[in-house]
């Protein structure tokens, strides 16, 4: 970001002669763009707030027609049978605060330890010294070349047998202990903190694990936010797992429920506006999320980020 | 949607890593065992990782490779039946035809993915320097692919949705994008750029930032048009991320579900039915566990070849692993 305010003023001065027509068709490629990226933000909200059964009758219309909650009442469950179903909904209770939660839950699970035990992992890769080491991160970074959908079927049957099926701990515990990436990424990070940090810390008598907790961590939270943000978005929208180990409500994340949702159409065709509700109300946490550490996650992106 | 200020931080980890292609000065390791070991800390501090690894990605590999070659229908023991699954699965029609359906799924996806994404990480490169421009190009990948599934198949409705009316209102027939077995698969391709485009142009922008900006200013003093800049600088420099960025998102766009089950449930007639979802089906629907994972096992062989072709292109080397 620095060296980037830094050029930028240098470029305004160069720049400030006329719009070239070339100019002008870039802005108008990066215009369309934007528009296409956000247009389907802005068009879930229309007809969220739209009346179901007057969408039929105004599917052009830019603004909400017949105003009305009842599609996040229908979505939040707030409503009776009857009266969703009068207003074309599916009458199928959709428990959405408890999806909420169970989203909620596997994700922190996810993040608070898979981040936690790869640090440590990854400090002990970057930082002590010990026989094999170097052999072990070998078998780590293997494990980067297996597609995570590969290992889904066996993790089921693993979870089956633990008899975790149907659980929160059943999701979660797959991705909670480390994910190679993780691991890779903060040692990248670890091995370039300067040794000197750590000598210092040393000759003030702290331990190792001291320093892991005073003075590792700390130093590595910008790169330990944007994998933690990363990592709670992935785990947040993962469909395919959850699908398999969850049967019932009590541990049904919010994009299975959705998927459900979906599928129960009624006769007279979709509740639009209560589906429409429903995934805005799905993805708001994560755009919130984002937005908290937009600034953050933007800039450190970079390109070791991606293997 | 506003983005949150905050202090830009002095460090950030495009600084500490430095991106390649420049070289990284990186401190000399000790060898394994030098000197006095932390044998007993480091197993410590590996313990909760090494135990996920072994228990959740190395056991589910070797288990995933040995029931391929049983039959296993969950409710009796798995049976050893040699090659079996293999014969069969090269006998069967339906999984050359999605195997036959995800490859083209793949080209129209990162086709059309890779272009946009460049153009993107272009723009925000030589036109523009807004983070707010960046942070907004991200915001579809906050989506989950469900999410993203029904809202398309919302707006692309043939008789309802925003797409057709647009498409009607212009005097052309609407088509049913996603019931017709020519429109679907490259509909689905094209949700998913939607949603994935941002995040490639910003791993191609990282990659762009590498470049130093005074070729462009000794280029445009030559009185060298942008396009040839684009042509002559930023594709010869960017090439090597975009080699890596390219199999990457190659071996994601393989594994397509999500999407394809929200939407089509690989309908019609079976036009969008991908490897994924016919392994889903076969192991979740048929209850053929070991058919399912023989055909993983190809999968996995397939994008293995994959990586290795990205580790022969990418061995000149900017990262620990290339």
């Amino acid at each position: 970001m620095t060296a980037v305010t830094a050029t930028t003023t240098k470029v305004r001065r160069t720049e400030r002669r006329r719009l070239s027509p070339g100019k002008v068709v870039a802005w108008a490629v990066m215009a369309a763009m934007v528009l296409i990226t956000l247009l389907p933000f802005y068009w879930i909200l229309r007809t969220a707030l739209s009346s179901n059964t007057a969408l039929a009758a105004h599917p052009g219309d830019l603004l909400p027609v017949d105003l009305t909650t009842g599609g996040f009442e229908r979505a939040l469950g707030l409503q009776s049978t009857e009266e969703a179903i009068a207003q074309g909904g599916a009458g199928g209770g959709l428990k959405f605060w408890r999806y909420l939660l169970n989203s909620v839950v596997v994700s922190t699970l996810i993040t608070v330890f898979q981040i936690f035990f790869s640090a440590m992992a990854a400090y002990a890769f970057a930082r002590l010294r010990w026989r094999g080491r170097d052999n072990v991160f070998g078998l780590f970074l293997a494990g980067l070349m297996v597609p995570t959908i590969f290992t889904l079927l066996p993790n089921f049957l693993l979870i089956k047998q633990l008899g975790l099926i149907d659980s929160l701990l059943g999701i979660s515990l797959p991705t909670m202990f480390m994910t190679p990436f993780a691991v890779f990424f903060l040692r990248q990070f670890f091995m370039n903190v300067p040794r000197e940090v750590e000598e210092a810390a040393l000759l003030d008598g702290a331990g190792k694990i001291r320093i892991f907790f005073r003075v590792m961590l700390p130093m590595a939270s910008t790169p330990i936010v944007t994998l933690g943000v990363l990592t709670y978005i992935t785990s947040w929208n993962d469909y395919f797992w959850p699908l398999m180990v969850s049967y019932t409500d009590s541990s049904r994340v919010l994009t299975v429920a959705l998927a459900i949702f979906r599928s129960q159409t009624p006769q007279s065709g979709y509740d639009w506006s209560g589906l429409m509700a429903a995934t805005l109300i799905a993805a708001l946490p994560m755009l919130v999320l984002f937005g908290f550490f937009a600034r953050r996650i933007v800039s450190s992106i970079s390109f070791t980020g991606i293997k | 949607m506003t983005v949150a200020s905050s202090p830009p931080s002095r460090l950030s980890l495009r600084d500490i890593e430095g991106t390649p292609p420049k070289p990284k000065i990186r401190e000399k390791r000790e060898r394994d065992g030098g000197g006095r070991g932390d044998g007993a800390l480091a197993a410590l501090f590996i313990a909760p990782a090494m135990l996920g690894f072994l228990v959740f990605l190395l056991w589910p590999t070797l288990r995933g490779i040995y029931l391929s070659f049983t039959r296993y229908n969950l409710l009796t023991p798995a049976e050893w039946v040699g090659l079996d699954n293999y014969v069969r699965m090269v006998k069967d029609p339906i999984f050359w035809d999605s195997l036959t359906v995800t490859v083209e799924y793949v080209f129209i996806n990162i086709g059309i993915q890779t272009v946009s994404a460049l153009a993107v990480a272009v723009l925000l490169q030589r036109l523009t320097q807004s983070a707010v421009l960046r942070g907004l190009v991200l915001t579809p990948y906050l989506m989950s692919n469900v999410v993203a599934g029904i809202v398309w198949l919302w707006m692309l409705d043939t008789q309802l949705g925003i797409g057709n009316e647009i498409i009607a209102g212009l005097g052309f027939d609407r088509i049913p994008f996603l019931a017709d077995e020519t429109w679907a698969i490259p509909t689905i391709a094209l949700i998913n750029v939607w949603r994935h485009v941002g995040y490639t142009a910003l791993l191609l922008f990282a990659g762009l930032q590498a470049i130093p900006s005074d070729m462009y200013e000794a280029a445009k003093v030559d009185g060298a048009s942008e396009w040839r800049m684009f042509w002559r600088i930023t594709m010869p420099l960017l090439r090597p991320v975009l080699a890596v960025v390219l199999i990457m998102t190659v071996i994601g766009s393989f594994q397509v579900f999500d999407t394809v089950a929200v939407t089509t449930a690989g309908g019609p007639a079976n036009a969008t039915n991908v490897l994924q979802y016919y392994i889903y089906g076969a192991a979740f629907g048929r209850f053929q566990f070991g058919y399912a994972s023989a055909m993983s096992v190809a999968l996995l062989v397939v994008l293995s070849a994959i990586t290795f072709v990205q580790y022969r292109l990418t061995r000149a080397g900017q990262t620990d692993l290339g």
